[in-house]
């Protein structure tokens, strides 16, 4: 039977654990609440742009502008893959879940040739242990995502679209559904599907436009734009989802340790009272042999 | 016909200004161009410029740079990258930025990126106006 000490101390460990988790659990959730706003104050801009895109895509030939083009046989080049998963962990299966997504991929592409470009500490690590052609890393961003991050990321997957390095460009990430649940989503962003661009769902009738300059060249300047904000919304979606993940955790970290703390608590009672009587017994049997 | 337009700037990051207003003034790419209510509709890239609304007698002054509008009889969308009201500017560190770019530009080294430079230097000069036209008001 373990000493009275023993479970104490035991007790006591277990309380500054759960302090620790509940406190990761307040930050997480205020955090939440920030990344949320981002990721709403973002979507009108997103909205808008598509409802632009596809006002442009019925005008002008897409076949006219290349990240619109469907592959027109690269023979050879490689998907990139832009996984993009957290710079931190203790958040469930947060990252396992990228990560695993990533693998399928990999596992679904022919010769399971895939370029990546690794977004967020975990997914790089996990990658750069394994013989993964990485084109291109970064990480520290999720402190404060900014759009020159989503530009940056964006230029890179264009460039090497544009430059028949890559055949395709995939985004993959965690969609940010609620506080309760993510969901890994895998979108293909180059070249952009015709699907988003013809329905985009929202838009009524057409609407007959002057444009200044010409409709191609406003096209030439939407796309590229377009791409970005497909990214930044990604890295947004990703970092709400990373908050929420870890609050979810978190949450169930803390309730753990208090069952464990009552648990014990209750054990060590239990031992407590067992010394007493038996201290008691030693005594009045002593008091008997008298 | 409207008798107003419903202004709304946004940028990647949020809304800026939705209002009802009389009248807008944008920096389109091939110039400067006005928008009154009834207006045809129209698609413009924009540069870098005041964008100027009116509401009644209340006008008032925003920097943006690089974007579209969208132009409808009775609404204006702006999506702009960057957009910042008068009166959040901070003035030094426009100021400041602006001499910055007129250093690099000055003393030109060999792997300056000449365009983006330029850019910046009109990005900061036109945050100055902004600006200062706002206080001095």
């Amino acid at each position: 039977m373990p000493s009275l000490i023993d479970i104490r101390r035991r007790v006591r460990a277990v309380k500054s654990t759960q302090q620790i988790t509940k406190a990761m659990k307040m930050v997480a959730a205020s955090k939440l609440r920030r990344a949320q706003e981002r990721v709403v104050g973002a979507r009108p801009y997103a909205q808008q742009m598509l409802r632009v895109l596809n006002s442009l895509a019925a005008r002008v030939d897409p076949e006219a502008h290349p990240l619109l083009r469907e592959s027109e046989g690269r023979p050879g080049a490689p998907p990139l893959l832009v996984v993009i998963s957290a710079d931190k962990g203790l958040c469930g299966s947060f990252n396992t879940n990228v990560t695993k997504q990533a693998a399928l991929f990999v596992q679904d592409t022919p010769d399971r040739q895939v370029a990546m470009a690794l977004v967020g500490r975990k997914g790089r690590d996990f990658f750069l242990r394994r013989r993964v052609d990485v084109r291109y890393e970064v990480v520290n961003l999720f402190q404060h995502v900014k759009l020159a991050h989503a530009q940056e990321i964006a230029r890179t997957a264009t460039e090497a679209f544009t430059e028949g390095r890559v055949g395709s460009v995939y985004l993959l990430y965690n969609e940010f559904k609620s506080a309760m649940s993510q969901k890994v989503v895998l979108e293909r962003l180059l070249p952009i599907p015709r699907l988003s661009v013809e329905n985009g769902g929202l838009i009524g009738p057409q609407v007959d436009y002057l444009y200044e300059p010409s409709a191609e060249e406003i096209l030439t300047s939407v796309v590229p734009r377009h791409v970005e904000i497909q990214v930044y919304r990604a890295l947004l979606e990703s970092a709400a989802a990373e908050h929420a993940a870890r609050m979810t955790a978190m949450d169930a970290a803390t309730r753990n340790a208090q069952e464990m703390v009552d648990k014990l608590t209750l054990y060590m009672n239990k031992v407590r009272q067992a010394a007493i009587t038996r201290e008691i017994i030693e005594v009045v049997s002593g008091a008997q042999a008298l | 016909m409207a008798s107003q337009l419903t202004l709304s700037i946004v940028t990647p990051e949020r809304e800026i200004v939705r209002a009802q207003v009389d009248e807008v003034e944008l920096p389109g790419a091939e110039g400067y161009f006005g928008v009154l209510p009834g207006h045809t509709p129209m698609l413009a890239t924009l540069t870098v410029g005041r964008l100027t609304y009116r509401a009644g007698q209340e006008s008032q002054v925003l920097a943006i740079a690089f974007g579209f509008a969208e132009v409808l009889p009775d609404t204006v969308t702006v999506l702009a990258q960057m957009a910042e009201r008068a009166e959040d500017i901070d003035l030094s560190r426009a100021e400041t930025a602006r001499q910055r770019a007129e250093a690099r530009l000055a003393h030109p080294d060999s792997d300056l990126d000449y365009a983006r430079a330029r850019t910046a230097l009109d990005k900061a000069i036109l945050r100055v106006q902004v600006a200062s036209r706002a206080r001095a008001r």
